[in-house]
């Protein structure tokens, strides 16, 4: 369909006319075509007023422009998959806020969201390196998603465990880690950290084990990379650690943590924030009372990247091919990144998914409860599943086959050596790294 | 006279040509039967025919792929964890079925004499076989559970036969056992009814005539109970390998192939390669790899055991 300058004109003086506006409407300036209407694709909600927040944010662009908008929320499992099926039947959703590597997948059925990635990054301060990396195609300038969130990973732990175990600050390096582990175990307080196939928690751990001791699945050429002797001292390091570890956790699922955290098993995991606040918004009395306890810190740094790591779990928008509405939907996703909408849905997610533009870092949220502080840095300490090649469908794989948690877990159930373990990660990474 | 005779060739081509139609009979039997084979054709048949399809191709989610023969089968073939997967369904496959069986079979001929709240104990039974499949998964899930097992805290802290909680799960041979477990659990109903309604079939006569010859218990059961129960036996037998065989839900929402990729079920390994791991072909042929295991069981099952020397004894062909 194609959309004359005169058609825009119309409509947008009729739109202009009708509400009186002595300045120009966004559906205007931005050239939203006549009659558009969008349908946008996102995942389910995590915490509560993820949803609300979303749905209120979209009625108000409704009223700004009038285009209407029906938002689909898709099931964290099945989102990938639709997201597949839009891409390849060149139908269904215009907008898909799909998971992080998704745009990269189906890159040139994507419209270019350059002139909206940079405006708004002049606007807020800047996108944040990983974000620019999860927006822009491989090794190019243009922007192809806009990621809107990410949900990051940073350890989760007893305080007042912790100072029993004779540590006044949270340690940051792997000697300093190890050690806690040790005395929380000896307290009766152990550490536990996903080791089945959790592919949010186990990815997690296991991810910040080998970057933070220098190791990485692929090169910047995306050459795989992981049988090195870095990644065998992070195995080795895994291994002791492991010890200390309460039993079990080689079973461990996505839910097990914060089962255990929740029940006062252990005294120190990873997780995103929602844990923080599910155990302190508990109508429990005794769950409540270990809310009060609890505190975040970044994992140690190590020698690898020279920073913390985390793994985030990013959410990334893109506007596909197909629509007919691109005026329309590049507007919708510069409209929900605004300071009116996002810092309403920041803030009423509770810092759930963080900022990938750096002036959001100022919000109001963040000085909300100093405990939640650490979550406002997630974008600089993430790093991306596939870190140092690009993202790439192999990468979602690797991923998703847990080839790096089960190089972990095999080391730690005694079943492998580091060495025979990263050698057998680099035979299945390469399996999906063939080109 | 010789007008009705008359008429009569005149009201014949008056007839038109759809009600001559449908009085043809091989007609009326093909459009009868068209929507059943309609829905075979789109619901079966086609699904059936595109996983075959995909599992000679290099399809990703995402991307169609292109025929690329056996290749996946011979990187299936070299795969340690494919490989693995076999040796468990075969053992998952074997091991759940002897057990839901025996005490399947056991079960059925406790049911059959004659107690009290005969018709309530009989509704109880099939609960396990009521309760969705991934609900009775997400109780055995936190049965299994290394912090919150049930039979640790009745080990550990009440009875204190055992100082520390069971790790289930945390190794491949407990984990194995453990899921087999819960499908024999939930399996037993099936079997257990299927086999009751058996032998509620077999006629009281029989062994009233067995009893005049002097056979003892043990002597009724092994040459009129088993033999009469056969036929049944060998459907509920095929049944059960079949659902077994293809079993999902237990393992997946307990352990997710778990740990290190040692449970895995071929059902199972196809899933987690076919979605969430993106490599549709390689899912496709792992799922088209079970189909001559099937095709075997069910044949097995079906014509071996209905075989009349098993029924009626060796002399008897």
């Amino acid at each position: 369909m194609s959309i004359s300058r005169r058609d825009v004109l119309i409509g947008g003086a009729g739109l202009a006319a009708g509400a009186s506006l002595p300045v120009p409407s966004i559906a205007q300036t931005a050239n939203i075509e006549k009659g558009a209407t969008l349908r946008v694709l996102r995942p389910t909600k995590f915490v509560d007023p993820d949803q609300t927040i979303f749905n209120e944010n979209t009625e108000a662009f409704t009223k700004a422009t009038g285009v209407q908008v029906r938002v689909d929320y898709a099931s964290w499992e099945d989102l990938r998959p639709q997201t597949a099926v839009t891409a390849n039947t060149g139908a269904g959703p215009d907008v898909v806020v799909g998971w992080a590597d998704d745009p990269h997948i189906f890159a040139d059925k994507l419209i270019d969201l350059t002139a909206v990635a940079e405006d708004l990054g002049k606007k807020y301060g800047g996108w944040y390196p990983v974000a620019e990396k999860y927006g822009k195609k491989d090794k190019t300038n243009t922007w192809i998603s806009i990621p809107m969130g990410g949900s990051g990973g940073p350890a989760v732990y007893r305080e007042s465990w912790v100072k029993e175990a004779g540590f006044d600050k949270f340690p940051t390096d792997h000697a300093g880690f190890l050690d806690l582990c040790r005395k929380l175990k000896a307290k009766g307080h152990p550490a536990g950290f996903a080791l089945g196939n959790a592919v949010g928690d186990g990815n997690s751990f296991c991810n910040w084990l080998v970057w933070s001791h220098g190791g990485y699945m692929v090169d910047e050429n995306n050459k795989v990379a992981i049988n090195s002797k870095e990644t065998i001292e992070a195995l080795k390091y895994a291994k002791a650690l492991y010890e200390t570890f309460i039993p079990g956790t080689l079973s461990w699922l996505d839910i097990s943590n914060n089962k255990a955290l929740t029940a006062g098993e252990i005294g120190l995991t990873q997780n995103g924030v929602s844990l923080y606040f599910s155990i302190k918004n508990s109508k429990d009395e005794k769950t409540a009372e270990i809310g009060k306890d609890l505190n975040h810190a970044p994992m140690p740094i190590g020698a690898g990247v020279g920073r913390p790591t985390e793994t985030a779990l990013v959410i990334n928008a893109m506007v596909f091919k197909h629509t007919k509405f691109p005026n329309a939907a590049k507007e919708y996703l510069r409209f929900m990144m605004e300071k009116e909408q996002y810092d309403k849905w920041l803030t009423g997610c509770f810092g759930y998914w963080t900022q990938p533009l750096k002036g959001y870092a100022q919000s109001k949220v963040w000085e909300s409860d100093p405990k939640i502080l650490v979550y406002r840095d997630t974008w600089e300490r993430a790093l991306w599943s596939g870190y140092k090649g690009a993202i790439t469908e192999a990468a979602g794989t690797v991923n998703a086959e847990y080839v790096m948690v089960q190089m972990v877990a095999s080391v730690c159930a005694g079943q492998a050596t580091p060495e025979q373990a990263a050698a057998e990660a680099e035979r299945r990474a390469k399996r999906y790294y063939r080109t | 006279m010789t007008i009705a005779a008359e008429a009569r060739p005149t009201t014949q081509p008056t007839q038109s040509w759809l009600v001559r139609l449908f009085d043809y009979k091989p007609f009326l039997v093909f459009i009868c039967l068209l929507p059943a084979i309609g829905l075979l054709l789109v619901f079966l048949s086609y699904p059936l025919g595109l996983g075959v399809w995909l599992a000679f191709t290099d399809t990703r989610i995402g991307r169609s792929g292109i025929f690329i023969g056996f290749e996946n089968f011979e990187s299936l073939w070299h795969d340690p964890v494919f490989i693995t997967s076999v040796w468990n369904t075969l053992l998952y496959t074997s091991v759940a079925t002897v057990g839901k069986f025996g005490l399947g079979l056991w079960l059925a001929l406790l049911l059959n004499n004659n107690l009290p709240f005969k018709s309530l104990l009989r509704a109880l039974i099939l609960v396990p076989w009521i309760v969705p499949t991934v609900l009775s998964a997400i109780a055995f899930w936190w049965i299994y559970d290394p912090q919150f097992s049930i039979i640790s805290y009745v080990l550990v802290d009440v009875l204190g036969w055992r100082d520390t909680y069971i790790d289930f799960l945390g190794s491949p041979w407990p984990a194995r056992w453990s899921l087999i477990a819960a499908n024999v659990w939930r399996g037993i109903p099936f079997v257990a009814i299927s086999l009751l309604a058996g032998l509620q079939t077999i006629s009281p006569a029989l062994y009233e005539a067995a009893m005049l010859d002097g056979a003892n218990a043990w002597q009724r059961f092994r040459h009129v109970t088993l033999p009469m129960l056969m036929p049944i036996l060998a459907i509920v037998l095929t049944f059960s390998v079949l659902f077994t065989f293809t079993d999902f839900q237990l393992v997946y929402a307990i352990t997710r192939g778990g740990p290190i990729n040692s449970t895995h079920l071929m059902a199972t390994l196809a899933f987690q390669r076919g979605i969430p791991g993106g490599q549709l072909g390689e899912g496709a042929a792992i799922a088209v790899a079970m189909i001559p295991f099937l095709v075997m069981a069910t044949l097995f099952s079906y014509f071996a055991l209905a075989r009349r020397k098993w029924q009626q004894g060796e002399d008897n062909d």
